[in-house]
């Protein structure tokens, strides 16, 4: 009953690709791309389109269709990016996507991308597209990667055998897209290919095909759905029947063709299941055909060098030790890298502010006006600027290289035995990478995970993991608190990167036990059938991947913490200002959190910036600077040790300091996450539980920590 | 060495092959192998065991698939020749 409750919210989250394309004129050409995960779909999309869209060397990256457009010819043609899939089965949302598009979706032509690197593989799902889509072409992308693995690709065969337009690309440094645009302008034809089955199924098939026809007409291949309603394709018959408005078993003439087709496997006792199986199999015995007839090596260990890679990185000896090593090293160089930039954008930025006040004077602005516009925005404004895009201009490049290289998914293969024992899905792990960007991108990600129950988990646990909006505040606490009395510098940013290492740890750890409990109470259940693929290692961009997250990750996420933090900049300056009885309206609310605050080892000013932080948790910081200060404004404070003043004139000590970075690592979600998980739950209740779970779990935490520290005296 | 002609996947030792036999797995599961190339016949070759052991990643068809032991158990394979 439970878990029917979890299969109900999750299955109102609505894909996002739409069936119809809309077209600005009618010759205009639309271009499904489509093919198995991680072959380079999006490297295509975005050379073709020359748009952004972020690419990463793992399966699961793109969970929606993405659109663009490319002119040649005086015609637009316009190309929909769909999610990577292994087959028109699909076992999870983002796959349904690209299903319900090549099966029922208004496109002219459609490029299937194959990765020449394991081409056998991805020619089944080409096969399977050649049943039901006409006018296609294969595009064999990495080919450059397959020259550098001696694999020896006959393309013209290929296109033989095939019968469709083969054209051989390097998506990543442009090599062939040339000729793929030629391809598509040309409009290339391709009939359907029909794969020969046993005489028995043909039969069965010849009884039931004309039937099909008559009432699916010219919308989808009538042998493709005779084989569906062969094998008793259920999902795939709900959808064609929502789609045509009617049920094809409510026609008699099918049912009687169906009964008859039946009879003719029946009698050569051929199950549903059976019928699957041949299909499954015909599909991979031609694509073994193909590929050996196509496809030789001429040196047959040519995946040695990946192999080699895994044993360091995922070996029982040294597989842990070396994803804890790249993790300390990424914030290392993040911390350290930081840390003069930031003093550098916030000496300017205050020198700025210094001139924009003695403008005000000389224009004789009313002093509200300087208060709001200068002590209110503009200063909170500088403050996430400097604080945040430095460790953000280097933490996301680093962490797209990471992803680039293909390591991701190993640390999802290490990590899985820890998420089985929580009950919950291997594939967890790679959405909780995504949280270190983005919490709220990361829960639109958990569309990868197939089984309603583990995805939920996966979406109610995901805040654990500290976004790059918190990143700033632990490392505030880090540098001023525990790095501080460090005189070495060398010492004191390896000991940073450490204690955020730990913290990061810790949210693990509370990911993997909430997924725990959760899997034993609410979600009960046992994680279900999962496979990973390893891909090939890959040669990360570094140029154009540091170009890229510069411009795509950061700004993107700066621009949003500007956005936010501007009227909350204003809101504060107002909250500090207007004053009841004597007192301001800020000092009001803060006491009145005080007592409750001070049990969890916080105070009244904390927990009231952690609130009005729930737009971006990136201006806590500033806030809680604002809150002490109560001078109606944030203060201009150039580095740590101004900070380190400020906190302990207000009481804090080391204990404050932990049980900050707790309540940091474990808080309510931002506001954008939650609308996020209400969109992609479509339930109240799990966002209700995604805002109340880690709040709770952070309190505990934070009450035990401050708790003991009074036992044992240290405060 | 493997004394039956019939053994369960996740028997494989790193490095030694099998070749795929039958599916114990029925609906999209049992699809999604078949789709992923677990069908009669492939050779499939032990690689690599993850940090903690469990899952295990299998070569085929020129990709490497990682399947918790649990799940590999439920795939037959013979010796490869």
């Amino acid at each position: 009953m439970r878990i029917s409750l979890a299969k109900e919210a999750v299955a109102t989250a609505p894909p996002d690709a739409s069936l119809s394309i809309c077209r600005s004129a009618n010759e205009d050409v639309v271009v499904a791309l489509a093919g198995n995960p991680n072959v380079g779909k999006s490297t295509v999309f975005n050379a073709l389109t020359g748009l952004h869209q972020h690419t990463g060397n793992w399966p699961g990256k793109t969970v929606s269709g993405a659109r663009g457009a490319f002119h040649r010819k005086g015609r637009e043609f316009i190309l929909i990016d769909l999610p990577g899939t292994y087959s028109l089965s699909p076992v999870s949302a983002e796959e349904e996507v690209s299903r319900d598009f090549l099966c029922f979706g208004d496109c002219d032509l459609t490029v299937v991308v194959a990765d020449a690197t394991c081409l056998e593989r991805n020619l089944s799902l080409l096969l399977q597209i050649l049943e039901v889509r006409k006018n296609v072409v294969l595009c064999l992308n990495l080919i450059d990667e397959a020259e550098k693995k001696k694999i020896k690709i006959d393309s013209a065969k290929l296109s033989e055998l095939l019968g469709i337009r083969v054209v051989e690309t390097s998506a990543r440094s442009k090599d062939g897209l040339p000729e793929l645009v030629d391809a598509l302008s040309s409009c290339p034809a391709s009939e359907i290919r029909k794969l020969k089955y046993s005489s028995e199924v043909e039969a069965a098939l010849d009884a039931l095909t004309p039937a099909v026809s008559r009432l699916v007409r010219d919308l989808i291949d009538a042998r493709f759905v005779a084989l569906r309603l062969l094998e008793n394709d259920t999902p795939f018959l709900s959808r064609l029947a929502a789609i045509l408005g009617f049920s094809l078993i409510e026609d008699e003439g099918l049912r009687d063709a169906l009964i008859s087709a039946r009879l003719i496997l029946d009698e050569a006792k051929i199950s549903d299941s059976d019928l699957r199986d041949m299909i499954a199999g015909e599909i991979s015995k031609e694509a073994s055909f193909i590929f050996s007839s196509c496809v030789t090596h001429n040196d047959p260990g040519y995946c040695r060098r990946d192999r080699a890679l895994d044993r360091i990185l995922t070996s029982r000896s040294t597989g842990v030790p070396a994803m804890l090593l790249l993790l300390g090293v990424v914030f290392w160089i993040t911390i350290t890298g930081a840390n003069y930039p930031s003093q550098i954008i916030s000496e300017f930025l205050f020198d700025m502010e210094d001139k924009l006040s003695h403008l005000f004077s000389i224009w004789s602005f009313p002093e509200w006006a300087h208060g709001v516009f200068i002590e209110g925005l503009y200063r909170t404004i500088s403050w996430v600027v400097s604080v945040m895009l430095p460790p953000m201009a280097i933490f996301f490049p680093l962490f797209t290289l990471l992803e680039d290289s293909g390591y991701l998914p190993r640390m999802a293969f290490n990590m899985d035995r820890c998420f089985k024992k929580a009950r919950a899905h291997g594939k967890q792990c790679l959405t909780m990478c995504m949280g270190f960007g983005c919490n709220a991108c990361a829960v639109t990600g958990c569309r990868i995970i197939d089984s309603p129950r583990e995805r939920l988990i996966a979406i109610l646990t995901n805040n654990f993991v500290p976004c790059n909006g918190r990143f700033p505040t632990l490392i505030a606490m880090i540098s001023i608190f525990f790095a501080s009395g460090i005189s070495n510098p060398a010492a004191a940013s390896v000991m940073s990167a450490f204690f955020l290492l730990l913290a990061v740890v810790l949210g693990v750890l509370a990911t993997l036990f909430v997924s725990y409990i959760l899997s034993l109470t609410v979600l009960r259940g046992i994680p279900s059938f999962f496979t990973l693929e390893l891909p090939p290692y890959r040669r990360p961009q570094i140029g154009k991947v540091v170009v890229r997250s510069v411009f795509d990750r950061t700004l993107f996420v700066l621009g949003r913490a500007v956005s936010v933090a501007a009227p909350a900049g204003i809101a504060i300056w107002i909250l500090a200002n207007i004053t009841v009885n004597d007192v301001t309206l800020l000092s009001h609310i803060t006491s009145f959190l005080d007592p409750f605050a001070r049990f969890f080892g916080l105070d009244g000013v904390i927990l009231t910036a952690f609130v009005l932080a729930i737009p971006a948790n990136e201006i806590f910081i500033p806030l809680t600077v604002m809150g002490y200060l109560a001078t109606g404004s944030i203060t201009q404070i150039e580095n740590y040790s101004q900070l380190l003043n400020i906190f302990s004139l207000n009481g804090w000590t080391a204990v404050t300091a932990i049980c900050v970075s707790i309540f940091c690592l474990m808080h309510f979600p931002c506001a954008t996450t939650l609308l996020t998980i209400k969109k992609e739950t479509g339930s109240l209740k799990w966002t209700a539980l995604a805002f109340i779970i880690p709040t709770v779990v952070g309190l505990a935490l934070c009450a035990l920590v401050n708790g003991l520290m009074h036992i044992f005296g240290v405060c | 060495m493997i004394q039956n002609d019939i053994f369960p996947l996740n028997s494989l030792s790193i490095g030694e092959k099998g070749e795929v036999f039958s599916l114990s797995f029925s609906g999209l599961d049992r699809r999604r192998l078949l789709d992923l190339g677990f069908t009669r016949g492939t050779i499939v070759e032990a690689v690599q065991k993850s940090a903690f052991g469990d899952p295990v990643a299998y070569f085929l068809r020129g990709t490497t698939i990682a399947l918790r032991c649990a799940d590999a158990e439920k795939i037959s394979v013979r010796p490869a020749v």
